[in-house]
């Protein structure tokens, strides 16, 4: 679990949103139907609590951003997607179904959520893989998030790669 | 063998509908001329094209639903969705509208025409009417029918019958419910959508977790406890008998879902030619799980075996199931 | 512009309809549509009141027309169907399957419950014999002028719901009976006790709708009390008001004032229905249950 990973490999947070908006930005670049889906929703920002990761993440697509915060001084944001990390790269990566999360309370939501229905579809349509968008990033970035993330999925099994199929 | 008929909301969806085992997948394009116009859901004409390619290259069909009420005025966009459902080599269009119906027999002569859930022809004389005026080739049957019902229709009419088989029911009939425009001005029928996500607020109050459609409280839980999607028909409401009785409950219907996998041999022998799977608003995920049990439903009743016990329990809503109409107590 | 009165959406007692009908035969009312459009298990017990409400209604100098279900499923209902079209009345159809028992040509209106929604529907009922359509409720106003613009072309007077709780769903399970833990098939004729329809309020005590036997109602009272110019200038043939309990008959007068000339139509129906709320949000593109006039 990210809070049993000692401190120092942990980053500063802006180097940190440095790194995960250069990912974010190749996403987009990657896979343009994203904001073209997003369409008037691009402009929300929502906010993911991942209440098992050290800090919350706001997610501005129209502005290609993501950024992580601190828990005392949480962003405004439009939508408010709350659940645990495993719960979110689950559905990310396509091993659980969004509306299950939804219906057994894995996942909740909260404020905008034409914006959190517009996210999910475009980005369920994108069929991303973490892994392989970390592995096209080069410059700085890889480094910090790279090892952070195997890190991760070795002691957590978090689903860190897009699933073919469900379990 | 039966045909299963597959959700798609998304290419990726419809890819994995394919792959997984659909025999026809269905699907609209991104606007308002469908019954499922929600946020980043649905095709461009490009993403359309694409599909139908990857589908017949795989065996599969494609069937585009065009299945709201076109407005007056503007008819137009209507009509271009079902010339662009052509040009993309579509397989069928599902239509509900009669004017839209008229329109496409009389200019697109060659386009297979599906009668949709939302023209609500729950009778052989409405079937035959549709079958007669527009040549409409398969209709797919309200949700309110027994299979006793199924089986007396489909003696009766020409036409083939596709009868959904998993996921979100309505309660009322299909095409002729204004309840969402009531609370919300938005409708299936005028803007294809119903209880929209636009008009959705979730807040805890007071200790308990209320879901409201455009202020009206539609449902309230224990907090902790996750509060459903506030889809009107499906909320908790009280009413009194003016007498001092008071009912509070699921007014409408229990927010559960529909799996009828047993009920498939019987279906079969009812002389029933598709099965639907309800579901385009969902992921990728439920699609690829849901055909792949389903198309195993359909291969085992072809070779006269046991169906499976279902496996889909996580994925229906309120996480338990019916058998919705089909059997004759519901009424 | 002038009035119609549609069929009564509830379960009224013999005697009740009787003494509608008397009355409602001394008002200005142009026309009339009656007949069981919501639940065939009624039938048996007011259908021997139709042929004298007819009598009554055209000795007072009204057309009047009989009104199908609006949810055809059963043999029985299929058969009571096509008796309707031998009753020498010209038929309002509430589903478009009852256009298989009525012969070729013959001229037919379009009740609430159907789905006209644009030109090329209207169009083909008309070539099918259509005379008159109410347009669904939940249509707002750009659209009905459109579609009686569309009328007048084709010969069709098209009219709206200018007044009643609004018809908003029909299923084939009985919410009325299951609010009595019963079936439809053994209901005991429970929404017989609710002649306006039973109330469903929201868990914080909002009134929001009615249950009336398979239909679902809006709760507050549709009224076009206050759009009556913008429809008189779209074109619109006449208003359609749907019965309630109470003085209709002056309900229909206050309408008929209000056609005639300016009157105060709101307070009138205030004074008439104490106790009901009143909405006109469909016509005005928004949600039906909200009140944009007044």
């Amino acid at each position: 679990m990210l809070p049993q990973v000692p401190l120092p490999l942990l980053p500063p947070l802006l180097p940190l949103n440095l790194a995960l908006s250069r990912l974010m930005r190749g996403i987009v670049a990657r896979h343009p139907a994203i904001l073209r889906r997003l369409g008037p929703h691009a402009t929300a920002r929502i906010l993911l609590d991942v209440t098992d990761a050290p800090f919350p993440l706001l997610f501005e697509p129209a502005r290609q951003r993501v950024s992580a915060h601190r828990r005392a001084t949480l962003p405004t944001a439009d939508a408010v997607i709350r659940g645990k990390l495993a719960a979110f790269l689950a559905m990310l990566h396509g091993g659980v179904d969004g509306d299950a999360l939804f219906f057994s309370g894995a996942l909740a939501i909260s404020g905008d959520t034409a914006a959190v229905l517009a996210l999910r579809n475009a980005l369920d349509d994108a069929e991303l893989d973490l892994s392989e968008e970390l592995l096209a990033l080069s410059g700085r970035a890889a480094p910090v998030l790279q090892p952070a993330l195997a890190l991760v999925a070795r002691r957590t099994g978090l689903a860190l790669s897009r699933q073919e199929g469900l379990a | 063998m039966m045909e299963l008929v597959c959700p798609a909301g998304t290419p990726a969806a419809l890819r994995a509908a394919v792959e997984a085992g659909a025999h026809a997948v269905y699907c609209g394009f991104a606007d308002e001329t469908n019954a499922r116009n929600f946020p980043g859901l649905n095709f461009s004409r490009q993403e359309m094209a694409e599909a139908v390619a990857f589908a017949h290259a795989r065996g599969a069909k494609v069937l585009v639903a065009i299945n709201t009420f076109p407005r007056a005025g503007d008819q137009a966009l209507w009509h271009r969705a079902v010339a662009d459902a052509a040009r993309a080599g579509a397989d069928a269009v599902i239509l509900a509208d009669p004017g839209l119906l008229a329109f496409a027999a009389e200019r697109h002569p060659g386009l297979r025409l599906h009668l949709s859930v939302q023209a609500a022809a729950a009778n052989p004389d409405a079937i035959n009417l549709y079958a007669t005026a527009f040549g409409v080739r398969r209709v797919v049957l309200p949700r309110v029918l027994t299979v006793a019902e199924i089986a007396a229709i489909n003696r009766e009419v020409d036409v083939e019958t596709e009868v959904f088989v998993f996921g979100g029911l309505c309660v009322m009939a299909e095409g002729r419910c204004s309840l969402s425009s009531w609370a919300t001005g938005l409708s299936p029928n005028m803007n294809g959508v119903c209880s929209p996500a636009s008009h959705v607020s979730y807040s805890d109050v007071q200790g308990q977790s209320e879901a409201r459609l455009a202020d009206w409280l539609i449902h309230r839980t224990a907090k902790g406890a996750s509060v459903p999607y506030p889809t009107l028909c499906k909320g908790c409401f009280t009413s009194a008998d003016g007498k001092g009785a008071v009912q509070t409950g699921h007014i409408f219907e229990d927010p559960v879902s529909l799996d009828a996998t047993q009920l498939i041999p019987a279906l079969q022998r009812a002389g029933v030619r598709a099965l639907k799977i309800e579901g385009r608003q969902r992921s990728r995920a439920y699609v690829a799980q849901v055909v792949r049990a389903f198309r195993a439903a359909v291969e085992a009743a072809e070779a006269g075996a046991p169906m499976p016990e279902s496996l889909l329990a996580s994925l229906t809503e309120g996480q338990a199931a019916t058998t919705g109409s089909y059997a004759k107590t519901w009424r | 512009m002038d009035l119609t009165v549609g069929a009564n959406a509830f379960f009224w007692s013999a005697a009740a309809v009787r003494a509608f009908y008397a009355a409602l035969a001394q008002t200005p009312v142009a026309r009339v549509a009656l007949g069981e459009w919501v639940c065939s298990k009624r039938l048996p017990f007011w259908q021997d009141e139709i042929p004298h409400a007819v009598d009554t209604l055209r000795a007072a100098g009204k057309e009047v027309v009989i009104s199908s279900l609006t949810l055809i499923t059963l043999p029985r209902e299929r058969r009571q169907t096509a008796e309707l079209a031998e009753m020498g009345l010209p038929v309002e159809i509430n589903d478009l399957s009852v256009l298989r028992h009525l012969p070729d040509g013959a001229a037919f209106w379009v009740g609430p419950v159907v789905n006209v929604y644009n030109e090329g529907t209207l169009e083909w009922l008309a070539r099918r014999g259509a005379t008159r359509i109410c347009l669904p409720p939940e249509l707002p106003l750009a659209s009905v002028a459109r579609l009686a613009e569309a009328g007048r072309a084709a010969g069709v007077a098209v009219e709206v719901w200018g007044h009643g709780r609004a018809p908003l769903a029909i299923s084939a399970r009985c919410y009325h009976a299951r609010l009595h833990d019963r079936a439809k098939d053994s209901c005991q004729f429970v929404c017989a006790d609710d002649p306006d329809g039973r109330d469903v309020d929201t868990l914080d005590g909002r009134a929001f709708l009615t249950v009336n036997g398979v239909q679902t109602l809006g709760r507050a009272v549709t009224t076009v009390a206050h759009q009556i110019a913008e429809l008189r200038a779209a074109g619109v043939s006449a208003l359609r008001l749907s019965p309630h309990v109470g003085d209709f008959a002056g309900v229909v007068r206050a309408y008929a004032a209000a056609l005639q000339g300016q009157t105060d139509l709101g307070a009138d129906l205030a004074g008439l229905m104490p106790g009901a709320t009143f909405c006109d949000g469909f016509l005005a593109g928004q949600a039906g249950a909200a009140m944009t006039g007044g």
